[in-house]
């Protein structure tokens, strides 16, 4: 089948500064990606360009296997859904309103916008506020909201940037299970996210972007197994630090053993010969769990926060 | 790649318009509707405090003022010159506070852009919404010019579109001050420096005769003068001795500043 979308080779520089390099992606139909990477690695910047509202410096992005941004901008954006990372949602309209006006920027009719206005407003679990205006939404109902709104041209693909960042843990759950509602639907999704629990139980496949570039690409899982042992042992407390060192007799027990604050993190495929060891440090506290993403991306990106990002 | 360059358009590219526009407008005027009262009461009672207080008041002071030789009451003069300021005003506001809201705080602009429409559409929606706002005032004001009985011409209906007009070129070049403004606080600058002076040189309160010969010359290329010898004859019940000059004159402003305008917005949203 044809990609939904086919990126080749996008560059983005602004001034010196080349923040998109050379990247090259795909999205099947019916696929979920999600675009991970630290601040400042270039994911919005890709967004954007992806919507037409950058220009790259070079590179090409085909949508729907013919049709080409920029130059088929409006036609592409009529079968796409947006929501971005600030809510644009219009504070003087209900939310009614705020999917009647949206609408109309497809040239719906208002009769065909009026007929999905009661479904979408269900599908956000807005009903109950269908007169109420932005500001006296929560977080997650603005969210909702937007997703809704995005959701008004019956799109074949949608942009999320962050679409959960900044929301409480029900209603990220609620988010999450819309999202999922909508991929059974078969619609493809493009999301960017900070979260690792999100991109894990979203994405089919992730990009990873660092400094603009793709570091790696795969499912989940797999980037797990090819770029992790399978276990973590976590080991904090007065004293853990010295078991990192060189000469530390625990080293032999661990592939790789990192450091982050007051925390060692020992990288294993067979954790009981260490947690054994570890009995010698009662004091200690330790925490064995699988590997997971976060792990996964902060390996691939440096545990350092980076002071310009 | 056959296509690894591509070409990024120059933002002196022609407005490349559709009629997009109509639904961004219809979102302002949905807004309005329900604003509408207040803002019809600002929009209204101001100028008309201003018309009797110095009509009145003042005219009583200054009888009337002798126009290439014929007399014409002070208070007539006024009205017929500060329906224009109504118009630049009204056209004004809109265009920098309003819309500066709508592209800058609300990121309204963003979210209409995710959907299919162009920039270009976005920047003449607000330049036609700026002086629909400005039609709607002076149509009020007029109303009420004609209930007072200042004037009964039937010429005024010319005046209206002409005023509609004004609307439009004080529109284009806020929206120039819009595309570069980094605050709110930056309109200051175009009302102290450009908009206020404009408003006491273009002849609504007294006569340019009285102005110094060179001043004259050059007030009599300011928009609001081109705007004030075309709507006040019309008032007096007179054909505009320099009615085609005027208008190219504001629509030849109104082009040029849209273009800039536009040009300068489209580098704001590229960056």
């Amino acid at each position: 089948m044809t990609d939904l979308l086919n990126v080749q080779n996008l560059v983005k520089r602004f001034g010196d500064n080349t923040v998109v390099n050379d990247l090259s992606f795909h999205i099947a139909p019916g696929e979920c990606l999600g675009v991970i990477g630290p601040n400042g690695a270039g994911k919005t910047t890709t967004l954007r360009m992806c919507l037409g509202l950058t220009t790259p410096d070079a590179g090409s992005m085909t949508y729907f296997g013919n049709l080409r941004m920029p130059h088929d901008a409006l036609a592409i954006k009529s079968r796409l859904g947006v929501v971005a990372q600030m809510d644009t949602l219009d504070p003087d309209f209900t939310a009614e309103e705020n999917l009647l006006v949206y609408g109309r920027y497809f040239g719906m009719k208002d009769r065909e916008i009026k007929a999905r206005i009661a479904p979408l407003l269900e599908f956000g679990a807005l009903t109950s506020k269908a007169k109420a205006k932005p500001g006296e939404l929560s977080g997650g109902m603005k969210r909702r909201l937007s997703l809704s709104r995005a959701l008004i041209n019956h799109p074949q693909m949608l942009l999320l940037d962050e679409p959960t960042t900044g929301l409480d843990p029900q209603a990220r759950h609620l988010m999450w299970e819309r999202l999922q509602m909508l991929m059974q639907e078969g619609k493809s999704i493009l999301l960017t996210t900070h979260f690792m629990d999100e991109a894990e139980r979203l994405c089919d496949r992730l990009l990873v972007l660092d400094h603009g570039q793709k570091i790696a690409e795969g499912k989940p899982r797999d980037l797990i197994s090819q770029h992790l042992e399978p276990d973590v042992v976590e080991v904090y407390g007065q004293g853990a630090l010295a078991l990192a060192a060189p000469e530390s007799a625990l080293r032999q027990h661990a592939a790789r053993v990192e450091v982050s604050g007051e925390t060692v993190f020992f990288y294993t495929a067979e954790a009981q010969p260490l947690l054994m060891a570890l009995q010698h440090w009662p004091h200690l506290r330790s925490l064995h769990r699988p590997a997971n993403l976060e792990d996964l991306f902060l390996k691939l990106t440096g545990r350092q926060i980076r002071e310009n990002a | 790649m056959m296509n690894s360059h591509p070409v990024i358009p120059s933002v002196w590219a022609p407005p490349q318009l559709s009629m997009r526009w109509w639904p961004v407008f219809l979102r302002n005027l949905l807004v309005w509707r329900k604003l509408a009262i207040p803002s019809l009461v600002g929009g209204i009672a101001e100028p008309l405090m201003w018309l009797v207080a110095f009509g009145y008041g003042l005219g009583a002071l200054v009888g009337s003022v002798n126009m290439g030789g014929q007399e014409v009451p002070y208070i007539l003069f006024l009205a017929s010159g500060s329906i224009c300021m109504s118009a630049m005003n009204s056209a004004s506001f809109e265009a920098l506070y309003s819309a500066f809201s709508r592209m800058h705080m609300q990121k309204t602009w963003d979210g209409i852009m995710n959907a299919p429409v162009r920039l270009d559409d976005v920047v003449m929606a607000e330049m036609l919404w700026a002086s629909y706002k400005a039609l709607f005032t002076v149509t009020a004001i007029l109303g009420v010019m004609l209930a007072l009985g200042i004037s009964h011409s039937w010429k005024l209906i010319l005046a209206w579109p002409v005023l509609w007009l004004v609307g439009v070129t004080f529109s284009c070049i806020a929206l120039i001050f819009n595309a570069l403004a980094k605050g709110y606080d930056f309109f200051t600058y175009y009302f102290t420096l450009f908009l206020t002076p404009m408003m006491f040189l273009s002849g609504i309160y007294f006569p340019r005769t009285q102005l110094p010969e060179w001043l004259q010359v050059i007030t009599s290329y300011l928009p609001l003068t081109a705007a004030i010898e075309v709507v006040r004859p019309l008032f007096l019940d007179q054909w505009p001795q320099h009615f085609v000059g005027n208008l190219c004159l504001l629509v030849g402003v109104a082009a040029s500043a849209f273009w800039l305008a536009l040009a300068l917005t489209r580098k704001r949203f590229r960056a």
